[in-house]
């Protein structure tokens, strides 16, 4: 059985909207990817729980409401906490992430952050060259 | 370094399982000493299935059941299984999203899993990882399987406890009784109480039930729970009626002779996979297969004569192998 990639797509903060992140959930599924979707309004342990129990390769962050510069980092501390260390993040925020703030946010651990309009063929080739070997 | 993942699952290491479970899900070498190493360690988990139709609110029942489990002082296992799409094999794994809360409490371990191919509602290693569960010391595990069609009956393979969960308006009722939901039920909840033609489905299940009793005896009729999930309501009673099967499987014996044939059927399944995979990599490894095919597509051959070939040669490398 050839392994797939595990991802977990959250969706941190309080903003009730969630189609993006699910559209977004959606499309790495088609990408041949397993995709746990866990919903609106995660707190960081929330997600980072999810990503331990599943064994997440990738946990993909997608914020809307502005408190990336909170949220993103303390997911990235917890992860290295519980020695999740190897653990692909990537966020995005459909054009709420302000340009400037990608640098501080890659220099915290994320991985990528994705500006809107990226190429969804784009992020799915960022996740396979980068994920981790088990 | 070499990390001990048996000692560290044994002592309750959700990481050490989380990784577990991916190498049993990818079929990887490496899952298969560790398994041998926790076996002696499994065995006290009581498996609780749950299955029924898309949307008929299995994850929201989970969810409270699993409040009501832990109230009990009982720590609590999860397995949420949808399946793959058969184009891409990649999946949408949606069921955590109604158990968000339980994330946060440590004696509560969820996996998702998707079918990649397996067909019966679970993906192939679903049963294995029942064991893990139970070797990181979870009380109760519960299966919630893709409901579809006739697919559930599988789960009766795993779940010493099955519940079916039907909902009123969805003429779901009639279609499942035709499909032998009633013989892998040993509990129903009618979830979605709140909707219209609850009543009715209760009552066509009680009769359902009345008339098979007739024409099967049984020491054990299913009962019916009347649930609203999103509610919280009749959960615990729900848990109750699951307790007293339970005390049925225990008083009447069935437990242990269930147990027993589900070991005999894993076992022979786990030497029918290995034997398969084995003989398949060789015929595929030395080209055989493909000569094989090209002359049964020719009619030179026929299949029947070739498998009795093929099944003998292995059966005497193996006595060869005994004697030298
Ligand atoms: N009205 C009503 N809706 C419910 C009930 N239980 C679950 N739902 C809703 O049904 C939908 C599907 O629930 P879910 O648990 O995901 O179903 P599953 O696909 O069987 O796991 C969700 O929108 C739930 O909020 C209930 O008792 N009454
Ligand atoms: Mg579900």
């Amino acid at each position: 059985m050839a392994r797939k990639i595990k991802m977990i797509m959250a969706k941190p903060g309080l903003d009730g909207h969630d189609r993006g992140a699910k559209l977004l959930a959606r499309i790495f599924a088609e990408a041949g990817m397993e995709v746990v979707y866990t919903g609106l309004r995660q707190t960081p342990e929330m997600i980072v729980s999810a990503a331990e129990q599943e064994d997440a390769d990738v946990v993909g962050l997608s914020s809307l409401s502005g408190v990336h510069n909170y949220f993103f980092p303390r997911v990235v501390e917890l992860m290295k906490e519980k020695g999740l260390d190897d653990v692909l993040l990537v966020g995005g925020g459909g054009g709420i992430i302000p340009e400037e703030d990608y640098d501080s946010l890659k220099k915290s651990g994320m991985a990528a952050i994705f500006g809107p309009g990226t190429p969804t063929t784009e992020i799915v080739s960022f996740i396979e060259n980068n994920v981790r070997k088990r | 370094m070499s990390i001990d993942y048996a000692a560290q699952i044994l002592a309750g290491s959700h990481r050490a399982a989380a990784r577990l479970i991916s190498w049993l899900e990818d079929e990887d070498e490496r899952a298969y000493g560790l398994m041998a190493g926790l076996y002696p360690h499994t065995g006290s988990a009581y498996v609780v299935g749950i299955t029924g139709s898309p949307g008929a609110g299995k994850s929201t029942l989970t969810d409270k059941l699993a409040r009501v489990i832990r109230k009990n002082g009982l720590k609590v296992g999860i397995i949420a299984v949808d399946p793959s799409s058969p184009f891409t094999g990649g999946a949408l794994l949606g069921d955590r999203v109604r158990m968000n809360e339980l994330t946060q409490d440590p004696d509560i371990f969820i996996r998702s899993m998707a079918t990649r191919g397996f067909l019966g509602g679970m993906a192939k290693s679903t049963a294995e990882v029942v064991k893990v569960l139970d070797a990181l010391g979870k009380d109760v595990i519960i299966i919630e399987t893709v409901g579809v069609g006739q697919d559930e009956v599988d789960i009766i393979g795993i779940a010493d406890t099955t519940c079916v969960v039907l909902v009123p308006g969805l003429g779901d009722a009639i279609q499942s009784m035709k499909a032998g939901i009633m013989e892998i039920a040993d509990v129903f909840a009618v979830n979605k109480a709140d909707k219209q033609g609850a009543d009715q489905l209760c009552g066509e299940i009680c009769a359902r039930l009345e008339i098979d009793s007739h024409i099967k005896e049984r020491d054990w009729t299913a009962p019916v729970n009347r649930t609203i999930a999103v509610e919280d309501i009749g959960i615990e009673e729900l848990w109750l009626s699951i307790e007293s099967h339970r005390k049925y499987l225990f008083d009447s014996g069935r437990f242990y002779t269930n147990r027993r044939e589900r070991t005999s059927r894993e076992t022979l399944r786990m030497i029918h996979a290995e034997l398969f995979r084995v003989i398949r990599e060789q015929l595929e490894k030395n080209g055989r297969l493909d000569a094989a095919v090209e002359e049964l597509m020719n009619k030179k051959r026929d299949p029947y004569t070739l498998m009795r070939e093929i099944v003998n040669e292995w059966l005497s490398i193996s006595r060869h192998k005994e004697t030298s």
